[in-house]
């Protein structure tokens, strides 16, 4: 049987995180402690023990009981809310702060990517850094001379080689930093979202970068927030959850365990995502019939299967429930929701009337009507919803601009693996590529077109 | 819309791996193993790895002499100017005013010559002292023997050292003063310096990263040290036993050695040299000890 590349038992970590607050301290007790207190902390020192801000009663485990083996070759993900212990496990795996207890075994020589650009110095050149920088990541000075010029072209920063960074562009100085990091070689990889650097066509290039190293052979642990960057680079990904792991398993099932707990959490206190200020507020409320007939009263994002989701992905189906609640009946509404971008575009309006769906009447009190979405190919980000009543003819009974928002996740939509940018477009095309090659005046034959990797369109 | 975001398709033909190459050579024939867990007590000091990270050291101790004198006017003209400016004022003071007996040498020369070493010293561990706060984030992003950075600290006056130490040939020939054979010696009185300045510091970066205190404290105790090591003032004139027993300053053996070493004087060697030579390896060892011993809290306190 083979060895795995990182074998870890039992891993823990405690940390110190801030002292009780003593209550009703006396003045002769602040003196005491003033006088006492470097005594007794120079004896802890001698004892070697944890002293000054780390000499404190209240502890939090990080890590707590985490065990694992990642096999050689393989491109691991981690995924957990902030504070779940993922950067903890980086950190005690590059071997830079210790676990309370357990262990870790690897083998091989390990590289660790906790941040791009570490130890730059502002005065020195880009070429100077270059040389600084890969020896504190690890790589000897000849490895640095053999990869310079290829560091040097990847960054894309030729003619400012010379220049002390500090008069760097922001992007300049990241892309540079990410160039050397991109270049270290070692057989197992420790990366912290790192990826997220720099502009769309630099991205790309980053997320080449993965990608050779995924098919060079080399294990990686990868922490990322970008579920999509998750699913396409690594085959397995652990979730951790205050510390312990609460899932291992193939990415895919990894994303959605997570995904899921996140709903889990945020449903009781975001209750359907309904901004409250803006439903109370009659400004917002446009048209809004002196009568006050009927109204909206909230509204909720579902799944098809009828749960409450706090935001959707990119190319999954939505409800969108409108409550209202009528005190007159009301002859054939009209109910319609307009989805527009933070800026403002209106991206998409529809309602009942424009679908022709006829409502004969609508009884006094409360109910509701969805609106199913069959999959939602907006681009990863915010929208803002607005409600409209209608009735027949120019008749509003309530509208209210920007009741709510959408959030919308991103997800592997078209299915290549490939980043998209946030901000380079408002919507997703559900389409494919077809034949290609010359036409048949030029001597030949269109041919079907083969998709290059990935798992094809997940909405088809 | 932007054209050029939309258009980068072509540049990424790698992203689908059509360029698998040198794949498969990093498999595990010869791995080493490395065991990651909670060390107890007094660890070993890893002066082996410390040595292969050799590079690295040479690659701080670059970077510091680099930017040391960045934006300055005389540059590297200050690692002169400091110990000579100190010699002036010395000299005026002691020299003139209050009459110091200096050993039968001019004494210009005579403070100046103790305070070539010295300047090394103290420079050495004002730097280092504060160098695992300075450079906090590299210990808390990257792994590397934490003992490169106040090491390399030292070492890189070193530079400075040399430039000031040829002024000091130069105000020898300008005296007219002729090195004596002893001077085969001086490469020890130097590694003592060393020791001396890389224990002192091995304790003071350590314990900087609990207590800030320390930052303060340095350059007080520096300059009360300056006046505990006979640099104004010979040590001739103690008398024995005292002058053995006044070589548990480490930096006493330091100067008078360069002293004796350089301009013949006959403070050294003996007892006092033979003291402060113990003494130097003792707070190195130590300090390394305690650095080590302490390392392990540097990422979880800084």
């Amino acid at each position: 049987m083979t060895q795995p590349a990182i074998r870890v038992v039992d891993l823990s970590k405690e940390y110190h995180i801030g002292a009780i607050q003593k209550s009703g301290r006396t003045l002769r007790q602040v003196i005491v402690d003033a006088v006492s207190g470097p005594l007794r902390r120079t004896a802890k020192l001698l004892r070697g023990e944890a002293t000054g801000a780390a000499e404190l009663d209240v502890t939090h485990w990080a890590l707590r009981d985490v065990s694992f083996e990642i096999p050689h070759g393989d491109v691991i993900g981690v995924i957990g809310r902030n504070g779940a212990g993922k950067s903890t496990l980086l950190k005690i795996l590059s071997q830079i702060t210790e676990p309370t207890h357990g262990f870790a075994e690897i083998h091989g020589r390990v590289g660790s990517l906790l941040e791009v650009g570490t130890g730059f110095h502002q005065e020195l050149s880009g070429r100077e850094n270059i040389y600084l920088n890969g020896a504190i990541l690890g790589m000897g000075k000849r490895e640095i001379d053999r990869k310079f010029d290829e560091i040097v072209s990847f960054a894309e920063i030729d003619k400012f080689l010379d220049t002390p960074v500090k008069h760097y562009s922001s992007g300049m100085y990241v892309r540079l930093a990410f160039s050397v990091a991109a270049h270290l070689e070692p057989e197992i990889l420790l990366v912290d979202e790192v990826l997220s650097v720099g502009d769309v066509t630099f991205q790309k290039k980053c997320l080449g970068k993965m990608n050779q190293v995924r098919q060079s052979g080399r294990t990686v642990l990868f922490i990322s927030h970008n579920m999509a960057t998750i699913e396409n680079l690594c085959s397995r990904t652990i979730v951790l959850q205050e510390g312990k792991i609460a899932f291992v398993g193939p990415s895919k099932d990894a994303v959605k365990f997570y995904l899921q707990s996140m709903v889990a959490r945020e449903q009781p206190t975001e209750g359907g995502l309904a901004d409250d200020n803006r439903w109370a507020n009659p400004e917002h409320r446009k048209h809004r019939s002196p009568e006050d007939v009927v109204s909206y009263t909230r509204i909720e994002f579902k799944n098809p299967e009828g749960e409450t989701i706090p935001f959707v992905r990119s190319g999954e189906p939505l409800v969108i429930r409108l409550h209202y609640c009528a005190r007159k009946p009301i002859t054939r509404p009209s109910f319609g929701v307009g989805i527009s971008t933070e800026q403002g575009t209106l991206v998409s309006y529809v309602s009942t009337w424009l679908c022709s769906v006829e409502i004969p009447v609508l009884q006094c009190g409360n109910g509701f009507i969805d609106l199913c979405i069959d999959y939602i190919n907006l681009m990863p980000g915010s929208y803002f919803l607005s409600v409209l009543l209608g009735g027949m003819g120019p008749i509003f009974y309530d509208s209210i601009d920007r009741c709510t928002v959408l959030t919308v996740e991103e997800t592997d939509f078209y299915g290549s693996g490939r980043m998209m940018s946030p901000n380079q477009s408002i919507m997703l095309l559900p389409c494919h590529w077809e034949p290609f090659g010359p036409t048949e005046e030029n001597g030949g034959a269109p041919q079907n077109l083969q998709i290059a990797g990935g798992a094809g369109p997940i909405h088809l | 819309m932007n054209n050029e975001q939309l258009s980068v398709d072509p540049t990424d033909q790698t992203v689908n791996g059509t360029t698998v190459t040198a794949s498969l050579d990093h498999k595990p024939e010869n791995a080493q193993i490395r065991r990651i867990e909670p060390s107890r007590g007094w660890v070993s000091l890893g002066l082996r790895e410390l040595w292969s990270y050799r590079e690295l050291i040479y690659f701080f101790i670059w970077r510091d002499i680099k930017v040391r004198y960045k934006q300055t006017i005389l540059g590297g003209a200050w690692a002169i100017i400091q110990p000579l400016f100190t010699m002036l004022i010395f000299s005026v003071f002691f020299g003139r005013l209050a009459k110091v007996p200096s050993d039968s040498v001019p004494y210009p020369l005579f403070a100046y010559t103790a305070l070539v070493p010295w300047q090394f010293f103290a420079n050495g561990v004002s730097l280092s002292s504060t160098s695992l706060v300075s450079d906090s984030n590299l210990l808390k992003k990257v792994y590397f023997p934490r003992l490169a950075l106040p090491i390399s600290k030292v070492l890189s006056g070193g530079l400075d050292f040399l430039l000031a130490f040829t002024m000091l040939l130069l105000m020898m020939l300008y005296y007219g003063i002729r090195p004596t054979a002893h001077v085969i010696w001086l490469p020890f009185f130097l590694f003592m310096a060393l020791t001396t300045s890389l224990g002192v510091s091995m304790w003071f970066s350590a314990m900087h990263v609990q207590f800030r205190d320390v930052q303060y404290a340095v350059p007080f105790l520096v300059q009360a040290w300056l006046f505990a090591t006979p640099i104004a003032y010979p040590s001739s004139l103690l008398s024995e036993p005292w002058r053995t027993i006044y070589g548990i300053n480490p930096m006493v053996g330091v100067v008078e050695g360069f002293r004796w070493a350089l301009l013949g004087t006959h403070t050294a060697p003996g007892p006092t040299v033979l003291v402060s030579f113990l003494a130097s390896i003792a707070v190195l060892v130590g300090g390394t000890f305690y650095f080590r011993r302490m390392e392990k809290t540097f990422a979880d306190v800084l």
